[in-house]
């Protein structure tokens, strides 16, 4: 917990920058979007970035960014670099892969 | 596996109903009837370093360069650099051909530490690269190599095994051909079941180790809708890539040649019923060591070479410059006919590597260089690179190949001392004998202190030939072979029958003195009995003359007395004619008176 508050400290407020690859307007990629928005306003209101990749559109970046399995969430910052598949519907197990334990 | 044992043999009735995709792999194509199935999954698998990415790639590679079909490679093990590596060494250039745009690579990477797995997901990720990467080549064949990899990276089994299915079908609609590998599992053909989703078409791949030499082995376990060799079919990995053994006992078939081709020794032509062996026959020479079977090779090599033939000659204990030289020291030279092209020497350890090797490299040796004749010496050798049993079935492919090609095959056969000193001369511990159509022994004969060398011929199938035992004499002019001698003494042999011809000299000699001076004696006898005659015949005469001599005396004494009686007639005044004719009666009366 002390290695996680390190680089918490660094700057003014980490800010979380995450990706979520879907493909089309599936169910499962809505779902995942839908929850995700959720779960960071529930714990990282105001200092979270999601960027929504569309990879039916571009699929060259599946390959670019290593994507098996749709939907996929990437928390590119703060490292290390996690990648959590599924529609996030098991809300626990996706705090735990965002590194996001409620600490409060 | 015992499942898949019960392999349905599927009827031969209709073959070319089923499309399919050649590979290009060497003896791949003429094993499954021409290819992979076409459009449709097939499963390689085997466990690992047994050859399933590269022959994947090959497929791959060969599709691209061969039949124009480019490919795509789905990596999930290596990435795209460490594969282009890997594959270069086999002549591939991988690199080049994604340049060209005719193989698309893509490594995909399953990190399961990276990847927390949270409620429903697809592999629809996966699905869009296969996807793109099929459409960016316009591929036609697709590799998934290895596919199981996906088990690691993910936890919801169930899910994975609903995507794979939905995966076959998907590349089934592509309509490309697809080889996906698996890695062999515990009592299974692969860890993860992949058998169960590809069903048209599963090969097997095999590298086993025996006695510290490894065989690589094919099997192709199911392939529906067409009939299949179903043999383990040995094949190798070398600089041009993979070979498969197509031969298997190719059945007896072929067509046999009557033409005799000499065995450059013309007394053993004469003791096979006078021409030599057959051409497309198969020759063993077998004997204790030093008893002259590599001459007798090199000598049907060399005879060989002189008819203008080629000739394949592998040796399997000398390199070639030893063997020429020890060849020139009995008046054989064979460098020429090397240097023109006709003797082609191939010399390595039998342990080199293992039998299905030797035999895929003297299959690809008698493709390349078409010999009328293939010497091996010795066959016996190769049991050091596998159990007698493996020997038997390899020598006997290796016969079948070579009497299918009307390939004349002379081997020679090293009998251990440990047989020699028993009966067992008449077999061969790799078990070869009834595949032989001549069958030559070369023994020593151990007598009164020396070694020599008897042959004769075991069996020559189709002619007449001798059953005697010949001397076998290596001169510095080459292999001569010489009448022992057989007599009351037994059969000698060397100096021993050297003496036993002089021997017999000397008695002739002394035959023919006695009869000499028998003549000589009778020739005295007769002048004897001559002389004998001649002193008779003298004696004769002496008698004769004397008898003559007689009547002449007597003669002269009649006339004496008839003169007398004339004169005392005239005295008496007799009449002389009266007195003259009756002599006789004047002188009875005269007395009557």
């Amino acid at each position: 917990m002390s290695a996680e508050k390190k680089p918490n400290g660094n700057g003014a407020e980490p800010v979380w920058e995450l990706r979520l690859y879907t493909a089309g307007q599936t169910p499962k990629s809505l779902a995942a979007l839908a929850n995700l928005k959720r779960l960071c306003e529930e714990n990282l209101k105001g200092k979270y970035k999601i960027e929504v990749i569309d990879l039916m559109a571009n699929p060259r970046l599946a390959k670019e960014h290593q994507i098996v399995a749709i939907p996929t969430l990437v928390k590119k910052l703060p490292s290390p670099l996690r990648q959590i598949i599924g529609d996030l519907s098991d809300k626990e197990k996706a705090l735990v892969g965002l590194q996001l334990t409620p600490h409060r | 596996m015992p499942k898949l044992e019960t392999v349905p043999r599927t009827k031969s009735a209709a073959p070319r109903l089923l499309p399919k995709t050649a590979t290009g792999i060497d003896g791949l194509d003429q094993i499954t009837g021409g290819g992979l199935p076409k459009g449709r999954p097939t499963l390689v698998c085997g466990g690992a370093g047994c050859g399933k990415t590269l022959f994947a790639m090959e497929f791959l590679v060969r599709g691209a360069t061969q039949f124009n079909e480019p490919g795509a490679f789905i990596t999930f093990e290596e990435t795209g650099e460490e594969l282009a590596a890997n594959v270069r060494s086999l002549g591939f250039d991988l690199d080049a051909l994604v340049a060209e745009e005719k193989i698309a690579v893509d490594h995909v990477r399953v990190e399961p530490t990276e990847i927390a797995e949270t409620g429903d997901f697809d592999l629809e990720g996966l699905f869009l690269r296969l996807g793109l990467a099929i459409d960016s080549v316009g591929a036609k064949r697709v590799v998934l190599d290895t596919i199981e990899s996906l088990f690691a990276g993910f936890t919801n089994q169930a899910l994975l095994r609903a995507e794979l299915r939905r995966l076959f079908r998907f590349l089934k609609d592509k309509g490309v051909t697809a080889v996906i590998t698996g890695e062999r599992g515990d009592g299974q053909l692969t860890r993860q079941g992949l058998e169960e989703y590809v069903s048209d078409c599963v090969i097997l791949l095999d590298h086993r180790v025996n006695e510290q030499i490894s065989t690589r082995r094919l099997r192709i376990v199911k392939y529906r809708g067409t009939s299949h060799g179903t043999n383990e079919y040995p094949f190798i990995i070398d600089e041009k890539g993979m070979s498969v053994l197509p031969i298997t006992s190719l059945g007896l078939n072929h067509d046999v040649s009557s033409e005799r081709i000499s065995s450059g020794i013309p007394r053993l032509d004469t003791m096979l019923g006078g021409k030599g062996f057959f051409r497309g026959s198969s020759i063993l020479v077998s004997g204790t060591a030093g008893t002259g079977k590599t001459s007798l090779a090199a000598h049907f090599a060399a005879e060989t070479c002189r008819r203008g033939e080629r000739c394949l000659y592998l040796a399997f204990e000398e390199s070639p410059s030893q063997l020429f030289r020890n060849m020139r020291s009995i008046g054989l030279e064979l460098e020429p006919y090397a240097k023109k092209g006709l003797l082609r020497m191939h010399a390595s350890r039998p342990t080199l590597y293992g039998l299905e090797m030797h035999l895929v490299q003297i299959h690809k040796m008698v493709t390349e260089l078409d010999p009328a004749v293939v010497v091996i010496d010795p066959i016996s050798n190769f049991v050091s690179g596998g159990t007698s049993r493996d020997t038997q079935s390899m020598l006997l492919r290796l016969i079948d190949f070579l009497k299918a090609r009307q390939v004349t095959a002379f081997f020679t056969h090293l009998t251990s001392g440990a047989t020699s000193g028993g009966t067992s001369w008449e077999g061969t511990d790799v078990g070869v004998s009834s595949l032989i159509d001549t069958w030559l022994l070369v023994r020593d004969i151990e007598l009164a202190g020396e070694r020599n060398r008897g042959l004769y011929v075991l069996k020559s199938r189709g002619m007449p030939h001798s059953n005697q035992i010949r001397e076998f004499l290596i001169t510095p002019r080459g292999v001569d072979l010489q009448d022992v001698y057989v007599g009351p003494e037994g059969v000698l042999t060397g100096s021993m029958r050297a003496a036993q011809e002089a021997r017999e000299k000397a008695q002739a000699l002394e035959r023919r003195h006695e009869e000499a001076r028998r003549q000589r004696e009778v020739e005295a006898k007769r002048a004897a009995v001559e002389a004998q005659i001649a002193a008779l015949q003298a004696e004769v005469k002496g008698l004769s003359e004397e008898g003559k001599l007689l009547a002449e005396q007597d003669q002269a004494r009649e006339d004496e007395l008839s003169e007398q009686r004339e004169a005392a007639a005239r005295r008496r005044g007799a009449d002389l004619e009266s007195a003259g004719v009756r002599n006789d009666g004047n002188e009875r009366k005269k007395g009557q008176r």
